[in-house]
């Protein structure tokens, strides 16, 4: 009798703890439930572009970012008299960085709104679903920070402003082998993350064609926060420099571990280090990141007068520092503007035809594109030194 | 060899942080049965008490814990005293679920009044001295938090042992009705016990958060679930198997992945259940557990 029922206490609390470590892991994400809409304006006069942005919801970081950098940058043709002479009128929906609302969204832009191009979406998931839509409908599209490359393999009218995931390992290993000089590399990513897994591939890719050794290649799940054991093995493998394509959150752990371990090569990563060293990451210690480098959309020290004078009119529209996600929605949106100037109408084979050819001088750099739609472009090599972001190289995407 | 120091030091370090948050775990469990699933989040609940005391009132870290561990006990206690409490009597399924419940209060709580997003702790473990002895490069703080560990737990059975307090909680974890028919005061040592626990994750938390200097509201969960584990393979209830299983948690999932290929590391996470279902299915007590006859 007693065995029985403690028994059945123990299966009810081995059930009951699973429940609990389902519920502690989805925790966390409460999507706030607002849509912000610009009405339609209906004029006759005007230029009707289209955007897609999560707002809310769980990536509504990225999504405001690229919003108000494609907002910035209409304001201003529009402050400067327009395109083709008339005002450009943008209709933005909050598609909550879900693909169903992504759809829908893109349907109402089409079908309600008749846009003749559209900026958007942010992330990649819906991007895809938004992208075989516009494919059918040969909608002009550019996605300003979709960095999978399923998404312009849609059609021929989809393009986008940033780099693809593969193109900064794949850099980052050409930057080992010519910028640094060194011969033994290792790798510390996550195994549970897409973009970590897609930059690890595209860096051991590289290593192999320039001759460098892949001394160690270690890796965590989303959630560690010991990585002393992986850092110790690396050390003990003898590489002379770790490349780390993680977010900024799991950076900072690292680098800091790795001091604890006397593990002292430089590091390498990819643009999930932009933010490394806001207050709320790196702390009162301001130069535990120093010596890490990493691919980047943009540097904020590049001297670049169209970048620096963005910066400024982003500080003062928004009063916030510019990231690149915003610098990457400020581009999209004037090459859009570009290709429909070029274009010299808002047909949408002219659109597409000009889309194709443009050499477009931005912020974040200049951009052609190449067979794909993926944009051929400035990659710059961030150095992070005494506790701030320098720019230490530029390179070209093709590299 | 130096290797295997290197990871073994390592896996003490973690190991300790377990040890310290599982005593929690197995002493509550000893004395009501209850498994306080909200443990973790006492230590969460720490990290933010010293996280604020050194930003906001400027205090140094040592002084910054002590004064946390005062904060950490009440909160320990005051959650016995609401919630616990008059479950008592009440299936222990009822208690357990309150326990989530609390747990999930408190973080829930906390995501609300200081976001989800991760704060940094201003003091980091590498910020300290890194000792080498011939081959071995070790972080002072590695040691620091091992001998600090080891401290408390030869402090802690001393007083379980010699103290009369002590020997009370372990009477009353004996057996409860009978330790309250021979005069002891029951309700006032399961406080005792809650603030003992709570005082020992808030050490655990002081240690941990240098090490892996971010604070969320959810921090506590995973160490929570380790921990856990850790009390159970070394037999809950049992004060000597927490230390025992935390220790050996720590130690099995850093030589797991210090030693098994990193294309199948993933697997260390998995080793560490399979382990736990082995000692469960050869030893049901935990290792140090005693099957215990039915008592009359």
């Amino acid at each position: 009798m007693r065995k029985s029922k403690s028994k059945r206490v123990f299966t009810a609390i081995l059930l009951v703890s699973l429940a609990i470590i389902m519920l502690l892991t989805s925790c966390g994400d409460a999507a706030e439930k607002e849509t912000e809409t610009t009405a339609p304006v209906v004029t006759g006069d005007k230029i009707k572009i289209g955007g897609l942005a999560p707002l809310t919801g769980n990536v509504s970081i990225y999504g405001i970012a690229v919003n108000n950098g494609v907002k910035l940058a209409i304001q201003e043709v529009n402050e400067n008299g327009g395109l083709l002479g008339k005002q450009i009128d943008y209709i933005v929906y909050d598609e909550k960085g879900e693909t169903v609302e992504a759809t829908n969204a893109y349907n109402r832009l089409v079908n309600d709104d008749k846009i003749v191009a559209l900026i958007g979406d942010v992330t990649s998931e819906p991007s895809i679903a938004v992208a075989q839509r516009a494919a059918r409908d040969n909608m002009p599209m550019i996605t300003a920070s979709g960095t999978s490359a399923d998404i312009t393999k849609q059609g021929e009218n989809v393009f986008r402003a940033c780099f693809i995931d593969e193109v900064q390992g794949d850099l980052m290993g050409a930057f080992v082998a010519n910028n640094l000089e060194l011969e033994k590399a290792a790798i510390l990513y996550n195994v549970s993350d897409n973009y970590s897994q897609g930059l690890t591939d595209a860096f051991v890719a590289r290593c192999e064609a320039e001759g460098i050794e892949i001394v160690a290649s270690e890796n965590y799940s989303s959630g560690d926060t010991d990585f002393k054991t992986q850092l110790t093995k690396i050390k003990t493998a003898g590489a002379e420099v770790l490349y780390v394509p993680n977010y900024y959150n799991d950076d900072i752990m690292i680098v800091r571990q790795a001091k604890q371990v006397g593990l002292d090569i430089p590091f390498l990563g990819g643009d999930g280090w932009d933010g490394v060293l806001s207050e709320n990451v790196i702390g009162t210690e301001k130069n535990d990141a120093d010596g890490a480098y990493f691919t980047n959309h943009y540097a904020p020290d590049d001297p670049n007068e169209q970048l620096q004078s963005f910066l400024t009119a982003y500080r003062e529209a928004y009063g916030m520092e510019a990231v690149s996600f915003a610098a990457l929605g400020y581009d999209a949106a004037h090459m859009m503007i570009q290709a429909i100037e070029e274009a010299g109408s808002t047909d949408s084979d002219a659109i597409i035809a000009a889309m194709k050819d443009i050499e477009y001088e931005g912020v974040t750099g200049s951009i052609t594109f190449d067979d794909n739609n993926n944009p051929i472009k400035t990659v710059s090599i961030i150095l992070v030194k005494d506790g701030e972001y320098t720019l230490f190289t530029k390179m070209q995407s093709d590299e | 060899m130096t290797y295997f120091i290197l990871q073994f030091l390592n896996g003490l370090q973690i190991g300790a942080i377990y040890a310290l948050v599982a005593l929690g775990y197995t002493m509550v469990y000893g004395i009501i049965k209850l498994i306080n699933f909200a443990h973790g989040e006492i230590m969460m609940t720490a990290a933010y008490f010293i996280y604020f005391f050194m930003t906001l009132l400027d205090l140094p870290y040592f002084l910054a814990v002590i004064l946390a561990i005062v904060f950490s006990v009440v909160l320990g206690v005051l959650i016995e005293r609401i919630a616990y409490r008059r479950l008592r009597n009440a299936s222990r399924l009822s208690a357990l679920i309150t326990a989530i419940a609390v747990s999930l209060f408190l973080q829930t709580l906390y995501a609300i009044l200081f976001t989800p997003d991760p704060r940094a702790f201003p003091l980091t473990a590498s910020s300290f001295p890194v000792l080498e002895i011939g081959e071995i490069t070790l972080s002072s703080w590695t040691l620091i938090t091992i001998v600090v560990a080891v401290i408390v737990m030869i402090l802690l059975q001393l007083f379980v042992t010699r103290h009369k307090a002590g020997k009370a909680m372990l009477v009353v974890s004996e057996d409860l009705k009978g330790a309250y028919l021979m005069g002891i005061k029951v309700d006032r040592i399961v406080s005792m016990t809650f603030a003992i626990g709570s005082a020992l994750a808030a050490i655990a938390a002081a240690l941990y958060i240098v090490s892996y200097p971010q604070i969320t509201p959810y921090m506590g969960a995973l160490p929570g679930i380790k921990a856990f584990i850790a009390a159970v393979l070394g037999g809950i209830g049992l004060i000597p198997g927490a230390m025992l299983g935390g220790f050996l948690l720590g130690l099995v999932e850093t030589m797991t992945r210090a030693y098994i290929p990193s294309s199948v590391a993933q697997l260390s996470e998995g080793i560490v259940f399979v382990i736990l279902i082995l000692v469960l299915l050869l030893k049901p007590a935990g290792l140090l557990g005693k099957s215990e006859r039915e008592k009359v």
